[in-house]
């Protein structure tokens, strides 16, 4: 009865299955690198055409990650998109500082842009982001583009 | 005609009390699985049939996957100009599909027939009778651990295979053909999400690991115990569990990935 | 559930009717065994000797009757009482079925493992004197592919007298064995009968081996029991189908020919 062995070896077994699925975790999915840690706060931004932005999408400024869209829907009221971010705390904006929907690349996903503003006071949990800018959307700026063809 | 009608008929009805033993049989199973973890060294011994037996063609088998998927991915991306999303592809494709499905199906090819002719011999031999005239449950000795072995196997071995279908399709890509080593993982980290892509292939790889050692372990309970009643169980096991397989990951596809 | 060690009845089925699913198998079943007796159950193939084993294990239920072992009425009994009932009943299988995956010492060892808490130096004590009983302390180190079909059939029987049973049952153990074996397995149940002073059932078809062995015979036709006595009643006994058994007569209530129209009549058919 190879006992001892058929323990060794199923031990390892299972070591070596939860290192692949850690190895999956982590160096796979990006999901350390896209974790937001620490306490974050939650604002709010409105916008008049959110484009193809999902729940999830990442939050920079200045190319960096520094939160996550938690929720999307549409405002009854004013019949805009109301997109809701969680911001780490570590990384203070001033209030008066301006969310854009921006696209990754060419054809890539699109995520949530933050300049930083000049406000001596900065944003709490709860706030809204006043100065919104939408995505762009091809077939406006294709029709633009026409439009100015045709006025030359 | 009237016939083929009736016989139809009787399949399907015999179809429909097999389910039900089966799912009766999956209850009994359940009340008695408390001796399989109050008794470690069963489930050691069976998770090492089952696990540590199979990681041999995994690995191999993932390997090899990997390295096509290297090689099929880059040939239709660089026509897009796309091959530096090669990292995403490949690892898109196995943490998704490949790696439980394909894991399943090999699973149920080996251990699951192991499992089947394991035990249709034993009830073959009259073993699983003695064991319980010795007042030895064998349902609690003899099949839990071996389901449960099976259902704890499945996400690790799953794991294994498209850990090593990733390398595989690195490999490839970067080592073989040329392409960048940080554009590469970095892709695939942007285009892998953790919630989506890696749990939900370890869900689907639980899922089938039930399915098909549950059907593994009752085709060799309920099987004819004589030498070819336990050879048409085991065909049974890696038939029915392959098409189970397949069909299980249709619905959970549809599932997890609709409305994304 | 209390039961008195000098009380000599072991096992008793009163008006039995069993069998499998629509089938049945066994009717109006009347049967005792005492204390210290070795009794067989003999009868052709399909007569219904293997469902009354079943029946004194727990194994089957029967339709009607009462079923009693040990004191305890297996017609009535709940699972864990049937558990328990098991461990004071030792049986042999037609071929042994060892377990093939234990080597003949951890065979034996089983019950004694699964069924009580002693220290393993008490084990292997235990193992070595079952082992030594049936004359096979020295295999105790083999594995069961190396073991001949006699040798089996006595890990068997050591691995059944494990836990110092009240009941033996034996299935066929006599089957396909060379005439030294038969010798030996003869004797080993009349010995360990006695010194375990428990009572022993064997099933059967081997006249001339339990003829020579039991104290009781019950003779089972077609589940009915057409004949019971001492092996001496059943030699000299009048029913037809007891005489053709017992004497081994070829034609008799158990036809030569499978039923078929007259061979005149088939031969005319090829012309």
């Amino acid at each position: 009865m190879e006992r001892k062995s058929w323990d060794v070896l199923v031990g390892l077994f299972v070591l070596l299955g939860v290192a692949a699925l850690f190895f999956l975790a982590f160096e796979v999915s990006g999901a350390a690198t896209s974790r937001i840690d620490g306490e974050t706060i939650r604002v709010v931004a409105y916008f008049d055409n959110i484009g193809g932005l999902k729940v999830k999408a990442p939050v920079k400024s200045a190319g960096v990650l520094v939160g996550r869209v938690t929720a999307i829907r549409l405002d009854p009221k004013s019949y805009r998109a109301e997109v809701t971010m969680e911001l780490s705390r570590n990384i203070p904006f001033p209030k008066d500082s301006s969310a854009s929907i921006l696209t990754a690349g060419l054809l890539g996903e699109q995520y949530v842009g933050i300049e930083a503003g000049a406000d001596l006071e900065n944003l709490q949990d709860g706030d809204r982001i006043l100065l919104t800018q939408s995505a762009v959307v091809l077939e406006k700026l294709i029709g633009q583009f026409l439009v100015n063809k045709a006025a030359e | 005609m009237i016939n083929a009608v009736a016989r139809l008929g009787q399949a399907t009805i015999d179809t429909v009390v097999q389910l039900g033993f089966a799912a009766r049989f999956v209850i009994a199973l359940l009340r008695h699985s408390g001796m399989t973890f109050r008794r470690v060294p069963l489930l050691i011994r069976d998770l090492y049939f089952a696990g540590v037996l199979s990681i041999l063609i995994i690995v191999v088998s993932g390997a090899f996957v990997g390295l096509v998927l290297g090689l099929q991915g880059y040939d239709t991306l660089q026509r897009f100009g796309s091959e530096t999303a090669l990292g995403g592809v490949v690892a898109l494709s196995l943490l998704r599909e490949l790696g439980p499905v394909v894991a399943a199906l090999l699973f149920a090819s080996r251990a699951g027939s192991a499992m089947t002719a394991e035990i249709g011999l034993m009830k073959a031999t009259e073993q699983l009778d003695a064991m319980d005239v010795m007042a030895v449950n064998p349902i609690a000795r003899v099949i839990a651990p071996k389901f449960w072995a099976g259902v704890i196997a499945m996400p690790l071995l799953a794991g294994i295979f498209s850990a090593v279908g990733i390398l595989g399709g690195w490999f490839i890509g970067v080592v073989v053909i040329g392409v960048d080593h940080g554009t590469f993982w970095s892709q695939m980290q942007n285009a892998v999400d953790f919630d989506a892509d890696v749990r939900n292939g370890i869900v689907k790889s639980f899922v089938f690991g039930v399915i098909v050692t549950w059907i593994a372990v009752f085709q060799g309970w309920s099987c004819t115990p004589t030498a070819e009643g336990v050879s048409r169980a085991i065909t049974k096991t890696v038939v029915y569990g392959a098409l189970a397989v397949l069909a299980a990951d249709f619905v959970l596809t549809a599932f997890m990935f609709i409305g994304r | 559930m209390a039961y008195c060690v000098t009380e000599r009845l072991v096992a008793s089925l009163s008006g039995v009717d069993a069998g499998y699913g629509t089938r049945q198998i066994l009717h109006g079943i009347d049967f005792t065994v005492h204390r210290g007796q070795v009794v067989a159950i003999m009868g052709g193939s399909g007569s219904g000797k293997t469902t009354l084993l079943r029946l004194l294990t727990g194994q089957l239920r029967p339709w009607s009757g009462t079923v009693e072992v040990l004191g305890v009425r297996l017609d009535q009994a709940s699972e864990a009482q049937r558990y328990a009932l098991r461990r004071r009943i030792g049986m042999l299988f037609q071929f042994g079925a060892l377990f093939t995956d234990l080597d003949v010492f951890e065979n034996v060892a089983f019950p004694l493992r699964e069924h009580t808490r002693l220290p393993e130096p008490l084990i292997r004590d235990l193992v070595l004197l079952k082992l030594e009983a049936v004359g096979l302390r020295g295999a105790a180190r083999l594995k069961t592919s190396e073991l001949s079909g006699g040798m089996a059939r006595r890990v068997a029987l050591a691995r059944a007298i494990a836990l110092d049973p009240e009941l033996i049952l034996y299935d066929e153990p006599f089957a396909g064995l060379d005439p030294i074996s038969l010798a030996t397995i003869g004797t080993l149940i009349r010995r360990l009968n006695d010194a375990l002073g428990a009572a022993s059932v064997v099933v059967t078809h081997d006249v001339v081996e339990s003829l020579a062995l039991v104290d009781y015979v019950y003779f089972v036709s077609r589940g009915h029991i057409v004949a019971h006595g001492t092996p001496d009643a059943i030699r000299n006994a009048s029913d037809p189908y007891v005489r053709q058994f017992v004497h081994g007569e070829i034609d008799g209530p158990a036809p030569f020919h499978y039923p078929a129209p007259p061979l005149a009549e088939a031969l005319m058919e090829e012309i």
